[in-house]
């Protein structure tokens, strides 16, 4: 039967639920795996996946790495990634701008997520549409480059908002291209107080060991945190059961 | 660029709810929407027409309310607007501030049925 009148329902519904549950899913499968997972973020050309082989050959020796890496069209990315010798997935999204929850849990199908000390998820070159996206990852980083212009923070203020930590790229091109690193902090300082910041080089690594050293340290606290939660949880459970 | 699938839910919520609903033709979409959700206006508003298009939504409007970014002031230990987006601090005393309360919403908050 219709009502005659119309009339106001209420229903607050989060637009982006579905992916908002799939990620807090995600980031629960991660976590109870001990698999500390970083995101990328910048705009094309900023020197994503340079980055993240760079970071991938440095972290190879010592940790359980792999990527799933996004791009519109081309397999090339994972190609490149590959050369690290690390576990590399292609996520194909084809006309998609940005990665979603689903994507990511589906590119994940018949990996051993225990196997793994850190995951690594490159985002397709865009500063607009991943900040609307969850993708259960631990830490977001966005990247900039020296000869994208000190002033991008400004102009993308919701992508830096979103993210945890900032890395300047390119920095082996700062003088050629006049880069003000001082300038790109402050703005970064702007829109985002308090975050991180710093400046690599995956050319000629310069900056590479304190990002490493950095991450490193997050993975292992992650890790003795999520031991302490196992450890208390195994206690509760040990009391409940005594 | 990803406010057309942004759309297709809202539209596909909405139809979803009024079939709940004993099959109510719903007259408008009402939306929180806030500067920091990542969508834009004007697109989602075009992106909506196109994506109620041969759905029982055709015909039916998107109703937008704005809200404002606020942040929470560490200093006056209140909830207050920030100067800009390019510019988070406190508008009243100008002390920067990462923690944003409200001006992520991308919510739909009410349908308008019969």
């Amino acid at each position: 039967m219709m009502d005659t009148e119309p009339r106001l329902v209420e229903v607050r519904q989060n637009v982006l639920k579905q992916n908002d549950l799939l990620a807090r899913e995600l980031r629960g499968r991660f976590h109870e795996a001990g698999v500390y997972v970083v995101s990328l973020v910048s705009s094309p050309g900023t020197g994503k996946t340079a980055l993240l082989e760079k970071m991938l050959t440095l972290l190879r020796p010592q940790h359980a790495v792999a990527a799933l890496v996004g791009d519109l069209a081309t397999e090339n990315d994972a190609a490149r990634l590959a050369r690290s010798g690390a576990p590399v997935r292609q996520i194909v999204t084809g006309t998609v701008c940005h990665l979603d929850a689903t994507m990511v849990h589906n590119a994940l199908d018949g990996w051993n997520l225990s196997e793994l000390e850190m995951l690594f998820i490159e985002n397709v070159g865009n500063l607009v549409c991943p900040s609307s996206y969850d993708l259960g990852e631990d830490l977001r980083l966005v990247l900039l480059s020296v000869t994208e212009g000190e002033d991008k923070p400004l102009k993308y203020p919701t992508i830096f908002n979103t993210a945890d930590v900032a890395v300047i790229t390119k920095m082996d091109l700062a003088a050629a291209v006049e880069f003000d690193a001082q300038s790109a902090r402050d703005n970064i300082q702007r829109v985002r107080p308090g975050m991180r910041v710093f400046e690599v080089s995956a050319k000629t690594g310069a900056g590479m060991d304190e990002l490493m050293r950095v991450l490193a340290g997050r993975v292992s606290a992650s890790k003795s945190e999520s031991e302490s939660e196992l450890k208390s949880k195994f206690q509760s459970e040990k009391v409940m059961a005594g | 660029m990803h406010e057309l699938s942004i759309a297709v839910s809202m539209v596909e919520m909405a139809a979803e709810e009024a079939a709940r609903r004993g099959g109510a033709q719903v007259h408008a979409v009402y939306l929180k929407l806030g500067p920091l959700s990542g969508v834009v206006r004007e697109s989602l508003l075009f992106s909506y027409m196109v994506a109620c298009e041969g759905t029982p939504l055709e015909g039916s409007q998107l109703v937008i309310e704005d809200v404002p970014v606020s942040v929470y002031c560490p200093a006056c230990e209140a909830e207050t607007a920030p100067v800009s987006l390019q510019q988070l601090c406190c508008s009243v005393c100008q002390t920067p501030t990462p923690q944003v309360l409200r001006g992520k919403e991308l919510e739909v908050t009410a349908l308008e049925i019969q």
